[in-house]
């Protein structure tokens, strides 16, 4: 019998983005890595092929974080004394992309100052060749006195600043324009004030190909079907041939997961919720790709297990492109 | 695919009699199309038009209840390929594969755990829904009596793998009475296959390579008189297998009949268990009605059926919990009293901590309109005003002598106001997240 297998074709498709430059480029970075591009849904190879698989980021914290579940603490050991050194064991586990995170604690416990951040940056980029996301720790103005000075000090890298936000995007923007870089845009999961931050950032001048957003999400079990739905939303927005939403996505379910009870909380829980380790980075995995399959282009993740397992989750879907 | 009003208008007599009981036929064309209103109510439609009005009715997807001696599987009958444009109804039941080769003790044990298996997730008690019998052994005989054995322990929903029907006939002996799932048939013995189905009440599940083959067997299959059927798009990689999925589900929508069925995925994946859980995790984002694994772990099971819980959720309605003041471990006059929102996961992480740790708190519940804590602060539907108001309603004054009230960590800003909205209340700040109240408890408030 043969049957009529319906293919959609959409007007629209998603910006290419690169992050990162080599040598010849401007930069420093040995790699880069090229997102979007897509003209189908996720993994649609009967219509489209996928341009550029979906990558994995993994989350380096500037100083050694004080609040990360014990499971994470095992599987990095002393490792994250240094993020120089964190960094380079992501590379050589094969992360795609260093998310390098600052808190609000520099050396020594003191507050994060410029100084640090750019020393912390420039030791992260000697160590590794990958290229970088550099994120402030959220509050707009401690987050302007230290993307500025990083965005000056790697003139060229292409990396990628963030959060904008609505509140504070107008100074990351103007940095990342003025050093070649690009930027990642933040919004709590809604259509249109996705939108709307893209509008915002666009209109200062800043070219679609240096925008990267995070849709936001949440964590499997607490919210991820809010995220889920916005980025399938998103993505069809996109390739209906909506501009403001084409950018590529990145999400966080390393950050959402390893804060929940689930992956925290090794004592004292049911034992019907099984072994800790192999449920966190079941918690972080099974997330992860739900994400994958709404329409990430980048997903950051934390644990070194997850990223194995992930790994081998997206090379088989994008598998038919190589064969 | 679903008639509108005027396509369900052309096909009745016109002629506005009102038998049916309303003004007009487009009147009462509408409250069919709108499901409001049963054909029957017109004495003069044609058999022609009942005939093609009942085909519309037909859901594009068969919905195929799978039934144990305790316990049902449904899957079928969705709508839509995207959850935020209705909801996707019915959750793909989870199956855990044994082997008839394996050790008696070995499925014994599997059985007995994952049937009596039941984890709470806000409230509601996630369970896994049957078993997958696989007659590895090519012997009747033992299918028969490894099938005779999980029936000592388990009344729920089976499926019997095999390809050779007189195998998998000794396996459906012993189950008499029942619907389980016979996987299944392919081109080379659909015939007896179908009539196995037929003869067994059982629903028949269809392997198949492809979109074509998979159609053209449900076709032939279905001129035999057996109509529950499941698909089986039986390829090997993540991608091939979202894709047929996808094409099978946008073909049914469409309302192309021959695969207007619930698909199955085997997630069971030679022993690589972080490669079986996000298959499965796929298979429940992406259309399967029923997922089979073989692992058996409690730290795999959980997430899954969580996940199976988040996609399967309507996404109008977000899960919530009644605004009350709620007691935990029977509080008195000098308990604290614990404030957070109506959001069932935000009321439930908090309860289940407190709970847990055996202390005693007032939980003043607050109508959020079932949004997290931090959503309903920026949505402007948790502050001080709302607090102090759901104070006065629940009468939470006459509970206690020491007023001592608690706020979310994330919402320490509203600490202010609310101490001039309740003078007589000592206002306090809890820690950010619930996995940390009890310390807080202990240390702070005592
Ligand atoms: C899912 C989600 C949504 C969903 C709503 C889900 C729901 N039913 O609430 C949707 C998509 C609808 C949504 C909408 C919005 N959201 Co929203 N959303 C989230 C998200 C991703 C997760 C929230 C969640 O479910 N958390 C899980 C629950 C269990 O957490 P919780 O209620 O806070 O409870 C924990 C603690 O507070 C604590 N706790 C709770 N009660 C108590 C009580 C005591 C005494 C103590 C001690 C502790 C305690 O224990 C719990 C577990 O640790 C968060 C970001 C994030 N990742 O956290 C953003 C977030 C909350 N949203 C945000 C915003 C701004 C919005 C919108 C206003 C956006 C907009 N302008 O439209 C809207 C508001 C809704 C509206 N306009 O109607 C912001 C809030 C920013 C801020 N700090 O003010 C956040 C933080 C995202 C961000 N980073 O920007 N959101
Ligand atoms: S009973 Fe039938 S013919 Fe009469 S008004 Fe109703 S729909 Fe029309």
């Amino acid at each position: 019998m043969p049957v009529e297998i319906p293919k959609d074709s959409w007007p629209g498709s998603v910006n290419t983005v690169t992050l990162g430059a080599t040598g010849d480029q401007g930069g420093s970075r040995t790699s880069t890595v090229t997102i979007g591009g897509e003209q189908s849904l996720p993994f649609m190879h009967f219509e489209n092929p996928t341009p550029h698989r979906p990558v994995i980021a993994m989350e380096v914290a500037a100083a050694r974080p004080a609040d990360w579940s014990a499971v994470l603490l095992e599987a990095w050991g002393s490792t994250l004394d240094d993020p120089a050194v964190w960094a380079r064991a992501c590379e050589d586990a094969g992360a795609d992309l260093i998310v390098l995170q600052f808190g609000l604690k520099g050396s020594d416990d003191g507050p994060v100052s410029a100084e640090f951040a750019v020393e912390v940056v420039k030791e992260v980029m000697d160590s590794t060749g990958l290229p970088l996301v550099v994120l402030g720790p959220g509050q707009a103005e401690i987050d302007n006195s230290i993307l500025v000075p990083i965005a000056d000090a790697t003139k060229g890298e292409r990396i990628v600043l963030g959060l904008c936000e609505e509140g504070n995007y107008r100074t990351i923007v103007a940095a990342a324009m003025a050093n070649d870089h690009l930027v990642l845009g933040k919004t709590p999961m809604d259509v249109n004030l996705a939108k709307q931050l893209n509008i915002l950032m666009t209109d200062m001048g800043l070219p679609l190909d240096r925008i990267v957003m995070d849709p936001t999400t949440g964590a499997l079990g607490y919210g991820i079907e809010y995220g889920y739905s916005v980025m399938e939303r998103l993505r069809l927005a996109a390739l209906q041939g909506d501009a403001m939403t084409q950018l590529p996505m990145l999400v966080t379910p390393g950050v959402e997961t390893w804060k929940t009870k689930e992956s925290k909380v090794g004592a004292g829980i049911p034992d019907e919720w099984g072994e800790w380790a192999e449920r966190g980075v079941n918690w972080e995995t099974l997330t992860a790709v739900a994400l994958i399959e709404a329409g990430a282009d980048v997903v950051v993740l934390r644990h070194p297990q997850s990223l194995v397992r992930v790994r081998a989750a997206i090379a088989e879907l994008t598998a038919s492109e190589t064969a | 695919m679903a008639l509108s009003g005027i396509q369900i208008y052309k096909m009745l007599p016109q002629t506005n009699c009102k038998e049916c009981g309303f003004a007009t036929c487009l009147a009462f064309a509408m409250k069919l199309a709108a499901k409001q209103a049963e054909l029957d109510g017109c004495p003069y439609v044609t058999e022609e038009s009942k005939a093609a009005l009942a085909e519309s009715a037909t859901p594009p997807i068969r919905l195929v209840t799978l039934k144990g001696k305790a316990g049902e599987a449904k899957a079928g009958n969705e709508v839509v390929l995207f959850r935020h444009e209705k909801t996707f109804y019915n959750r793909p039941g989870v199956f855990i594969r044994v082997l008839d080769t394996e050790d008696d003790e070995v499925i014994e044990n599997k059985v007995r755990t994952g049937s009596s298996y039941s984890v709470d997730y806000v409230g509601m008690e996630l369970r896994i829904d049957g078993f997958a019998v696989e007659a590895a052994s090519g012997d009747r005989t033992r299918l028969a009596t490894v099938v005779e054995a999980l029936r000592a322990s388990t009344g729920l929903p089976l499926i019997l793998v095999g390809s050779d029907p007189a195998v998998l006939s000794g396996g459906l002996d012993k189950l008499e009475g029942e619907a389980p799932l016979i996987m299944g048939a392919d081109t080379s013995n659909w015939e007896a296959m179908a009539d196995l189905a037929a003869g067994r009440g059982a629903a028949l599940g269809i392997r198949g390579g492809s979109i074509e083959e998979l159609a053209q067997l449900s076709e032939k299959i279905k001129e035999k008189g057996v109509e529950d059927l499941v698909l089986y798009p039986a390829v090997d990689s993540m991608s091939a297998s979202l894709a047929l999925n996808t094409q099978i589900r946008r073909l049914a929508l469409k309302n192309f009949r021959p695969l207007g069925y619930p698909t199955i995925a085997f997630a069971a994946a030679s022993g690589d268990q972080g490669r079986e859980s996000l298959m499965a995790a796929q298979a429940i984002c992406k259309y399967a009605g029923f997922v089979v694994i073989d692992t058996f772990a409690p730290e795999l099971i959980y997430p899954l059926l969580v996940l199976r819980e988040n996609i399967f959720t309507d996404p109008q309605k977000p899960i919530q919990v009644l605004p009350a003041l709620y007691e935990i471990n029977s509080p008195g006059r000098s308990d604290p009293v614990l404030v957070t929102t109506n959001f069932s996961i935000t009321y439930f992480s908090v309860a289940n901590e407190v709970e847990g740790a055996g202390l005693p708190a007032w939980l003043l519940v607050t109508d959020a309109e079932g949004m997290s804590v931090l959503t309903a602060w920026a949505a402007g539907k948790f502050d001080a005003e709302s607090i102090a108001k759901a104070v006065k309603q629940f009468g939470v004054a006459d509970k206690v002598d020491q007023k001592w009230i608690v706020l979310p960590g994330h919402t320490a800003v509203l600490s202010g106001e609310l101490e001039e909205e309740l003078p007589d209340w000592v206002i306090k700040v809890g820690p950010r997240e619930a996995v940390d109240l009890p310390g807080y408890m202990r240390q702070v408030l005592n």
